[in-house]
């Protein structure tokens, strides 16, 4: 072939959608979206949590079908709607979000599953499954056993095979639904080169991810999507993060300090000395009604521990803590609860949520007692209560009986809150609220934060990120090996000199 | 580690359990160490196990039956009087009707979880009571002695007597046995159709992402498991030597005892046709020392019910594909 003829082919889309929509339920996740790939190029897909990501990678992979109207070319063919079989034949390769790998089978076969699929029954063959998955692996450059059960490895090397899926055979576009998601920054390093060679060698990818850095780096251009929406198609070179997030929340973020004066504010904890061996260690500190302190750190400097003491979750070893003036002493966190005491935690998916359970029923779930009369519980008025706060923060749902696990992250985030709103505390711990939340929801959360500190609230928030401790609260706490080693003003103190105390 | 037992940990220790038993029952009492005994226990064994390579492609793809027992009974009767009205019959067509009959029965209860989206505990409930109940209404409770000469002749396909004087003899239902418990592993280890029933029993969401069709693997599962309930019945009732309408009444949970002994898990992805063998010769034993110890078969019971409760216990992690909850996807972030 001519080099001519090449960058004639070049022009045309190896992958084209026109008109795409689908609805689940009430939730119109797409809504006539266009999207164009073209070979061997990077593409990312942007967009938050909830835009229609996955929805549309589900669509291209017949997963799903859309709803009539819809436009599908792919490498010079058309198609009204695809199926997996048809997708996989044709070289579309999928690296799930989820995965969607089989934990009880062999490396070997999770890799090479797509030999077990195709329209008619056929023998296996063992050898030649194991010798693709071999094959795929090295082409990664790694080594794993491919005859134990996947269960064995942990998340990433997990990651590691679902990749490697999409390798087998003869891919000419694979789609990367958040594959960074969980790994560490140099194997997301080594994932980021394997795109560049999958690129090089002329097959095209598909990259979704909340990282925008990695976003830029990786991408020639970029599809944007907003409530299942197109925003627009650009190309990478120019773009800059804060453009990006721009456009796919389709707001401006200043950036601006939001701490005020507390001083005279009558004081709603007052914590003296508290320790808890090997944990943390004469921690003092006071919080005033209307006021957020930040409590930031490394990952392990005790953090989570103090906010489970004051939670009644960890009894401490020594020292004091008053609650309006009055000492306290929790027996468990049902007292700290009834003292007005509330605790988001943070592995909110799997502690603070029970995903399969209605946003209802997990909305009502800390202050049931509320929506009792005389022992029994009013449906009536648990619908009311949960409309009120659906409402007042602002919730995106489609309905109060939907399973929590169909929202997304920062719409769960919210319905946890609201959880803890409802029992009424005089003191909220956010314990990192934003891990797994995107930067237009971040902001809606701080919103939501702001304005209950506006209503006379006294909020700990507690953050890995300074920025957001820095932007977010009145006063920052810097804890280290479970001692607070730092007060800091972010009136007078500026983002940078923080930011170099804590990662020092 | 050696490879062997990361890939066959289960049957390992289920060959070590057995070996110790046996070794335990051989020197407490006089009979069990014998081969006759151990002919005996095969023969005795053979309807359990084709039950449960059965049973087996059930639970990998997820799902659970507690009607197959009684449904291998309604075969038994509707063989039965099929083979009357057409004058006899011999072991084909008998087979052909029994298979037939149990495909139909299987295939209903995938139907029902299919197309009606009810989890396979409580439709194969609702059928284990809809065929006990046709059965008796239909038989009375009354017995069938008058089968079919052939039906009822034992088949000895080999026998010798030892030196000690007891007979080693290899009888039809061992035959059959063998033929389905490598039909089974055929299916499930050797096409591409029975790696997609251990693929959607792991992870269906995973499964229908590429493509694999839910429900003709539905289906297949509890078809097959109709054809093993439809063969087992016609085997137990030469065996029996007649078909009593309660005489697999309750045999579902001892076959489910053993399955989930051999390995396989309530949630689905796992079992091997080996383990499930094991499994059921494990129970057999246990069975069996407990008659030669003189022990009461309500301990057998209690055995049963505590191995299935552990069962329960170890796999409560993936009991949400059982009871409740069908779709599955991981969580968003
Ligand atoms: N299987 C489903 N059932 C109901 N709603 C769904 C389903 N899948 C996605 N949604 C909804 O569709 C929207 C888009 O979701 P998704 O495509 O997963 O977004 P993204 O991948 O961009 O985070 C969300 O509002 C989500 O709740
Ligand atoms: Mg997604």
């Amino acid at each position: 072939m001519t080099d001519a003829l090449d960058r004639g082919a070049a022009r045309r889309p190896l992958l084209s959608l026109r008109t795409i929509t689908m609805t689940f339920g009430g939730v119109r996740a797409l809504k006539g979206v266009r999207f164009e790939v073209m070979p061997g190029e990077v593409h990312c897909l942007a967009g938050e949590n909830g835009s229609g990501k996955s929805t549309l990678i589900k669509i291209i992979t017949g997963v799903y079908r859309p709803e009539p109207g819809a436009e599908i070319e792919y490498d010079g063919e058309t198609y009204s709607h695809m199926s997996p079989v048809t997708a996989q034949a044709a070289g579309i390769q999928v690296i799930w979000q989820d995965l969607a790998l089989f934990p009880e089978m062999s490396v070997a076969e999770n890799i090479a599953f797509q030999t077990m699929v195709g329209r008619r029954p056929r023998l296996v063959d063992y050898g030649a499954m194991r010798k693709a998955a071999a094959a795929a692996l090295k082409r990664l450059g790694v080594t794993l056993d491919v005859d134990r059960p996947l269960k064995d490895f942990p998340i990433a090397q997990r990651q590691i095979v679902a990749i490697a899926r999409a390798l087998v055979g003869e891919a000419k576009i694979v789609f990367m639904d958040e594959p960074t998601a969980s790994l560490t920054q140099s194997e997301t390093d080594y994932l980021l080169d394997i795109v560049r060679t999958l690129s090089a060698s002329g097959v095209a990818v598909v990259f979704v991810s909340h990282r925008l850095a990695e976003v830029l780096e990786i991408s020639d251009r970029l599809t944007v999507l907003r409530d299942g929406a197109l925003v627009g198609v650009y190309p990478t070179e120019g773009m800059t993060q804060s453009r990006i997030t721009e456009l796919m929340t389709g707001k401006v973020f200043d950036q601006t300090v939001r701490a005020k004066p507390v001083a005279g504010r009558p004081v709603v904890l007052e914590v003296e000395g508290l320790s808890r061996q090997g944990l943390f260690e004469d921690v003092s500190l006071t919080v005033r009604q209307g006021e957020t302190l930040a409590i930031t750190g490394l990952l392990g400097a005790g953090r989570t521990e103090l906010a489970l003491a004051l939670f009644g979750m960890l009894r401490p070893t020594a020292g004091t803590v008053t609650l309006e003036g009055r000492p306290v002493r929790f027996a468990s966190n049902r007292d700290a609860i009834a003292a007005g005491i509330a605790y988001l935690s943070e592995d909110r998916l799997s502690l603070g949520l029970i995903q399969p359970q209605s946003i209802a029923d997990n909305l009502v779930m800390a202050s049931y007692d509320r929506l009792l009369t005389g022992g029994l519980l009013s449906e009536r008025r648990k619908r009311t209560v949960v409309a009120d706060w659906i409402r007042r923060l602002a919730v995106k749902i489609g309905r109060q009986e939907d399973p929590i696990s169909t929202l997304s992250g920062g719409n769960q985030q919210r319905v946890a809150i609201a959880k803890w709103l409802a029992t009424n505390p005089k003191l909220l711990i956010l314990d990192s609220p934003t891990v797994g939340v995107d930067v237009g929801a971040r902001a809606g959360i701080f919103e939501i934060v702001a304005s209950l500190a506006a209503d006379g609230l006294a909020i700990i928030l507690i953050t890995d990120e300074v920025p957001e401790a820095y932007f977010n609260a009145d006063r920052v706490l810097h804890m280290a090996n479970g001692r607070i080693v730092n007060r800091f003003d972010p009136r007078v103190t500026a983002l940078s000199e923080i930011e170099a105390a804590v990662y020092a | 580690m050696p490879k062997a037992l990361h890939t066959h940990g289960t049957e390992i220790v289920l060959l070590a359990v057995i070996a110790v038993m046996c070794v335990g029952l051989g020197l407490t009492t006089e009979r069990f160490a014998t081969l006759g005994n151990a002919f005996d226990l095969l023969n005795i064994s053979a309807v359990n196990i084709i039950f449960a390579v059965g049973l087996l492609v059930v639970l990998i793809a997820g799902g659970i039956d507690i009607s197959f027992a009684v449904a291998a009974s309604v075969v038994q009767y509707v063989t039965a009087t099929i083979l009357g009205a057409i004058g006899g019959g011999e072991w084909i067509s008998g087979f052909l009707i029994a298979g037939s009959v149990g495909i139909l029965l299987g295939v209903f209860n995938a139907f029902l979880i299919h197309t009606f989206r009810i989890i396979s505990i409580v439709a194969t409930i609702a059928t284990f009571n809809i065929y006990f109940g046709l059965l008796m209404f239909f038989t009375r409770g009354v017995s069938i002695y008058n089968l079919p000469d052939w039906l009822t002749t034992r088949v000895i396909l080999y026998e010798r007597e030892l030196a000690d004087g007891s007979w080693v003899e290899i009888t039809l239902p061992v035959l059959v046995m063998l033929v389905c418990v490598a039909a089974t592993w055929f299916l499930i280890g050797r096409t591409t159709t029975g790696r997609q029933l251990y693929a959607f029993g792991d992870n269906p969401e995973g499964a229908r992402r590429f493509g694999i069709d839910i429900g003709a693997m539905q289906y297949i599962a509890f078809g097959w498991l109709g054809l093993m309930a439809g063969i087992g019945g016609l085997v137990q009732a030469h065996y029996a030597q007649e078909v009593v309408p309660n005489a697999l009444y309750g045999r579902e949970l001892d076959v489910l005892a053993a399955v989930v002994l051999g390995g396989a898990r309530l949630g689905g992805g796992k079992g091997s046709v080996i383990g499930c063998v094991l499994g059921v010769l494990l129970i057999a034993i246990t069975q069996n020392g407990l008659n030669l110890l003189g022990v009461s078969p309500y301990a057998f019971k209690m055995i049963v019910g505590a191995i299935i409760l552990v069962a329960i216990a170890l796999s409560n992690s993936r009991l949400e594909t059982l009871f409740g909850s069908s779709r599955k996807e991981g969580a968003r972030p």
